[in-house]
């Protein structure tokens, strides 16, 4: 991959700078929670940004934010694919079925409800964390990048269907994960 | 509608996905399920949970500046080669040390020098990072400095003037150790970076803002100076010619 990007023309690279830079945080967060690794999402963030210069002439909208996620996505697959064998610690899907048992009548506020607030940010991040990849890119395109439903179908190139099932997985992974974190097995 | 259809879209519904008519279709399916009423609860107080977890976070300025880096620059419409008269540079101090003592910095390298002025001041902000040497007796601070720097800065109290010294303090900038004062104005931090300068002509002071901090710029007497705070521009200013004022009437410590 060439480390320097190629084009000179110094006016296009401030256009590009203005443009792109602003969502270095974001792009830096979204890196940080697919691959889950500080020193692999520079890596990736700085590649995406790279690309996106590259292919800026071809940008047209409609929004930078989407366009720098969606490149910063190609740029991960590479990394998971290297990743590919090496163990990971990523809690599987939850059977279809979990989530229609009802587990609770009680139309007051639960229990459960109040232990979640009481969370703390930690066990959050874990949750997130633990989240396997599709549903967890999901989720934090949702929750963390406040993309709509539109959005997050383009820079992931699935239906809108696909993402709001992966949606209400990721949610119901983490609700189950958070029941299980609140009775632990004796 | 139906459980399975309501437990997909009540996402949508606590998203605003939903138009008006779908929306109205699930609340009125929550209200008569309990269940699903729960589920809605939970997932709304998730939701919560995670907006407070602050699942964020800030590029690091080393990856900021690499990028910057790999972009072509941006020709300034002043393209005065000068001879800068910095020595920051390993290669800088080596010529200066055999007596080549102009060295040409381009306009990107103090851009570049601007940028790790604020990244030290950044570091020196975060707990613990401010001062190696904590005195506001510009006479404890001095020698501190003494052969753990190539030039020991000058140290002046200032506290008079509403700039208390603080201490003292080893940073990195440009891949040498340089020593950096500590001023306190109200609640807000000076950092002055002070580096052998490679000539020793004088050279006045040019204010510049760079991610939101002010620099203020200046060399005299062999020495380049960095005064970098969020103080307002006129504060800095201020203490930049207090300080030259101080150094030439001969107080420094």
């Amino acid at each position: 991959m060439p480390v320097k990007a190629s084009d000179d023309n110094p006016e296009r690279a401030r256009r590009f700078r203005d443009a792109a830079l602003p969502y270095l945080d974001d792009v830096y967060t979204l890196a940080r929670h697919l691959l889950r690794d500080p020193a692999d999402a520079e890596d990736a963030v700085q590649e995406c940004y790279l690309r996106a210069f590259r292919h800026f002439d071809g940008y047209r909208g409609p929004a930078m934010k989407p366009w720098l996620f969606a490149i910063l996505r190609n740029v991960c697959r590479a990394e998971y694919a290297r990743r590919a064998s090496a163990p990971t610690t990523t809690i599987d899907d939850v059977p279809e079925s979990a989530g229609q048992t009802p587990l609770w009548h009680d139309a007051e506020e639960t229990p459960e409800a109040q232990m979640l607030r009481g969370r703390d940010q930690d066990a959050i991040r874990r949750l997130v964390a633990s989240l396997a990849e599709p549903f967890r890119e999901t989720f934090v395109l949702r929750e963390i990048q406040n993309l709509s439903y539109r959005e997050i179908a383009d820079v992931t190139d699935v239906p809108i269907g696909t993402v709001m099932s992966r949606l209400a997985r990721a949610r119901a992974m983490l609700r189950s994960a958070w029941m299980a974190q609140q009775e632990p097995p004796e | 509608m139906t459980c399975d259809e309501a437990e997909v879209l009540l996402h949508a519904l606590l998203d605003r996905e939903l138009d008006a008519g779908h929306a109205r279709e699930v609340e009125d399916h929550v209200a008569g399920c309990p269940r699903c009423a729960a589920l809605l609860r939970d997932y709304r107080e998730i939701g919560r949970s995670v907006a407070g977890a602050d699942l964020r976070y800030a590029a690091p300025p080393a990856l900021r500046m690499r990028i910057e880096a790999a972009l072509p620059k941006a020709q300034m419409p002043d393209r005065r080669a000068v001879l800068r008269g910095f020595a920051m540079g390993s290669a800088a101090s080596a010529l200066a040390a055999t007596g080549l003592v102009a060295i040409v910095l381009r306009k990107d390298d103090e851009t570049r020098i601007r940028s790790e002025i604020v990244s030290a001041h950044l570091r020196s902000l975060q707990a613990g990072h401010l001062t190696d040497v904590v005195s506001s007796d510009q006479h404890t601070v001095k020698p501190w400095f003494n052969g753990r720097v190539d030039v020991a800065p000058p140290v002046i109290d200032l506290a008079a003037q509403g700039f208390a010294l603080v201490g003292g303090r080893l940073d990195y900038v440009d891949a040498r150790t340089i020593g950096a004062l500590v001023y306190r104005r109200r609640a807000h931090i000076i950092n002055l970076f002070v580096a052998q300068a490679a000539g020793a002509e004088r050279r006045s002071a040019r204010i510049e803002t760079t991610q939101g901090f002010n620099i203020r710029n200046w060399s005299d007497r062999g020495l380049n100076y960095w005064a970098v705070s969020d103080v307002a521009q006129d504060e800095l200013t201020e203490f930049g010619e207090r300080f030259e004022a101080a150094m030439r009437s001969g107080t420094a410590g």
